[in-house]
């Protein structure tokens, strides 16, 4: 029999139980829909750490202490802190190439303003920080250099910090107590958004780290170093100069300090929502083949129920092979049909996700060609067995049949 | 003229049974185009086996079968699904019809698997219908089986059978189901068929059934033991004439007493 009959007579058959057809469909239905969400809902965050990783500024190379192995995370603070302010000091002084230096301090306290308080960020940092991280001042200003050797009490604030401590005026002049410190108010920040592992970046007050040192948090050894390299050309000669001076500064100790550039965060970044989109993508496969065993469970009820059709056929001059094919095409079908749905529901939900939770998403060609090659072969796959049982019944026993 | 169905000493034991079924025990037996035979015998004797045997649906255990010159008995699997296709056509007792498929989706089924063949899907529809036409049901080809009634269904049947001019039209008890009107309509249909030339086999228990023959076979326990033709044969459409008279008169005769 012609190929195309042979497909006429298959569709024939599903439309002829179109509501069984459809809730055999279902599970192909949902496990295509399951795999391009997950995986759409990777892309998209994969393109959100990305835009992340953008706007935390160009070129920077942070140097944490200790000496971590690869993997790029941070440790928890006070391992073996020996990173001090003169290291960040030699770095601006020797190191070619450099934009802007700036040694972190960082710490969490409770801030009074206004007859509020709140618990936030207290960051030491150098007047280069705004620049370095591209971050701008929307009003007032910097603290400077000066500030800097007079440990000065003054501070510039991040936006949640401003709502919170200053809901209806201007915080610019206004003081903040800091361990019952009063600090004047220099700038705002602009508002920066979600870091890269989740935290609310504006949730900050940035004082100079000369300040945080010696009045707020009293210690000696800072939490690390910020720096920007002139162009991306130059960082990594620019990271190989501060490892190596840093290292010479140690004269001959084991290492204790790890140099990291902005691409080697992002790529630690991106490698956890890499396993995320691979372990919800893995579930939603299993699901996949769950649908496809039920194409074989339906295609098997199908076959006995359709032995006196498949007698009829076989008596009437079909081969085996002519009935092979018919259930073999009515099992692909079903789950390519169940796969274009999947595709569909699949879009929709990536839609829907990030229109109610402002998750990105991103439906990738790849994901939907993938998509519909698998639901093939789920139904080549399943549905031979089925076929096979079909094709070698006998027209006697099978016209006989109750 | 060599005869269409030819089988010599043909065997058939089954024992797939825990006891070996000798079903039929020696059947010789030739058929002429344009015969007319009805295969009788008490349940068990053997007249559904020896169809499947003479339908190309099963292989004789012993002997030798000729359809049209060719040896059936050797053939494979697949070679037996083209004699059938080609040679054969098959009413069932069951009718046998696909379900919710239209009379001429059911007529075209055939065709679909017809090989060596470049029929294109509007010939077929045509030569469907043109089948159904010949059974008297043209006006119903976009019915389902469901809507039609046992007559019409086996009427069906009966235009699926011819669809591939077979050399021979075999039915086990195509009456089996029907009541006795609706029997001798189909019989009408089957008699014209055979004045057309068509060759005709057909089983039944029914002894004025097989009166609308042209030749009687007698089985018993898998032998034949009577072949005889048919005297004073039965015409479907006198006797459905005779039938409509009488029904006339009992409406005229019932009429006034009510
Ligand atoms: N598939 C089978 N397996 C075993 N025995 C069978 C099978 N088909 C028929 N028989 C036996 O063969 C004999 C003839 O059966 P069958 O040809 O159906 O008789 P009929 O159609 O005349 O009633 C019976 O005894 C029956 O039980
Ligand atoms: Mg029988």
């Amino acid at each position: 029999m012609r190929f195309f009959t042979t497909f006429l007579v298959a569709l024939r058959a599903l439309r002829r139980n179109t509501m069984r057809s459809i809730l055999t469909a279902l599970g192909i239905i949902i496990g295509i829909g399951a795999v391009i969400t997950t995986v759409s809902m990777g892309n998209g965050a994969k393109a959100r750490v990305e835009a992340q990783v953008a706007s935390l500024g160009q070129n920077i190379i942070t140097v944490y202490p200790g000496s971590f192995s690869s993997g790029g995370m941070r440790g928890g603070f006070g391992s073996s802190t020996t990173l001090t302010a003169e290291d960040a000091d030699a770095i601006m002084a020797e190191v070619a190439d450099i934009e802007g230096v700036s040694p972190e301090v960082r710490d969490r306290n409770q801030v009074l303003a206004n007859g509020l308080n709140w618990n936030t960020s207290i960051n030491g940092e150098s007047p280069d920080y705004p620049q370095i991280k591209n971050w701008r001042i929307v009003s007032g200003s910097m603290f400077t250099e000066q500030d800097v050797k007079s440990l000065a009490k003054v501070a510039i604030i991040g936006k949640t910090v401003a709502d919170q401590l200053f809901p209806n005026e201007d915080p610019i002049g206004q003081t903040l107590r800091i361990r019952n410190l009063p600090f004047r108010i220099l700038g705002v920040l602009d508002v920066k958004g979600y870091s890269l592992f989740g935290s609310d970046q504006d949730d900050v007050v940035i004082i100079p780290y000369t300040s945080h040192m010696r009045r707020v948090s009293r210690r000696t050894n800072i939490s690390s170093i910020l720096i920007e390299a002139s162009s991306s050309e130059k960082l990594d000669v620019v990271k190989q100069r501060v490892e190596d001076l840093l290292a010479q500064r140690r004269k001959g100790r084991e290492p204790d300090f790890t140099v990291r550039t902005q691409e080697e965060l992002a790529q630690a970044a991106t490698e956890t929502s890499k396993t995320m989109t691979l372990l919800l993508g893995g579930i939603a496969f299993v699901s996949l083949v769950v649908g496809g065993i039920g194409v074989m469970n339906i295609m098997l009820v199908s076959v006995t129920e359709r032995t006196r059709e498949i007698g009829i056929r076989l008596a009437i001059g079909a081969h085996g092979k002519d009935v092979l094919l018919q259930f073999l095409i009515e099992a692909i079908l079903l789950s390519l049909l169940g796969g274009v749905l999947g595709i569909l529901c699949g879009i929709g939900a990536s839609e829907l996700a990030s229109y109610y939770f402002g998750l990105p998403t991103l439906v990738s060609t790849t994901s939907v060609i993938i998509a519909v090659a698998v639901s093939t072969v789920i139904g080549i796959f399943f549905g031979f067995y089925p076929a096979r049982k079909a094709a070698q019944l006998d027209p006697i026993d099978a016209l006989r049949y109750e | 003229m060599a005869p269409v169905v030819q089988i010599q000493d043909i065997h058939k034991i089954y024992d797939s049974g825990e006891v070996p079924v000798h079903a039929v025990r020696g059947v010789s037996l030739d058929i002429h185009k344009g015969e007319f035979v009805a295969l009788m015998g008490a349940s068990g004797s053997g007249k559904s086996t020896l169809m499947n045997l003479l339908g190309a649906l099963d292989r004789p255990t012993r002997g030798i079968y000729k359809l049209d010159g060719i040896d059936v008995s050797q053939l494979d699997k697949n070679e037996l699904a083209d004699i059938r296709n080609q040679k054969l056509g098959f009413v069932f007792q069951g009718f046998n019809l696909l379900a919710r498929t239209t009379a001429l989706e059911n007529v075209e089924l055939p065709m679909l698997y017809g090989r060596h063949r470049k029929v294109s899907s509007a010939e077929i529809r045509e030569r469907a219908h043109y089948c159904l036409e010949i059974v008297g049901l043209a006006k119903r080809a976009d019915h389902m089986p469901n809507q039609l009634s046992g007559g019409q269904q086996q009427r069906v049947a009966i235009a699926r059978a011819l669809v591939n001019q077979p050399q021979v039209l075999l039915a086990d008890e195509p009456t089996g189901n029907l009541d006795s009107k609706t029997s001798v309509e189909v019989m009408g249909v089957f008699q014209k068929l055979n004045e057309q030339g068509i060759t005709i086999v057909m089983v039944t228990h029914e002894l004025d059934i097989a009166h609308y023959c042209k030749r009687n076979l007698i089985l018993r326990d898998g032998v034949v033991v009577r072949d005889e033709l048919v005297k004073d044969r039965l015409i479907a459409e006198h006797e459905l004439g005779k039938l409509k008279q009488a029904e006339a008169a009992a409406k005229l005769t019932a009429a006034p007493a009510a």
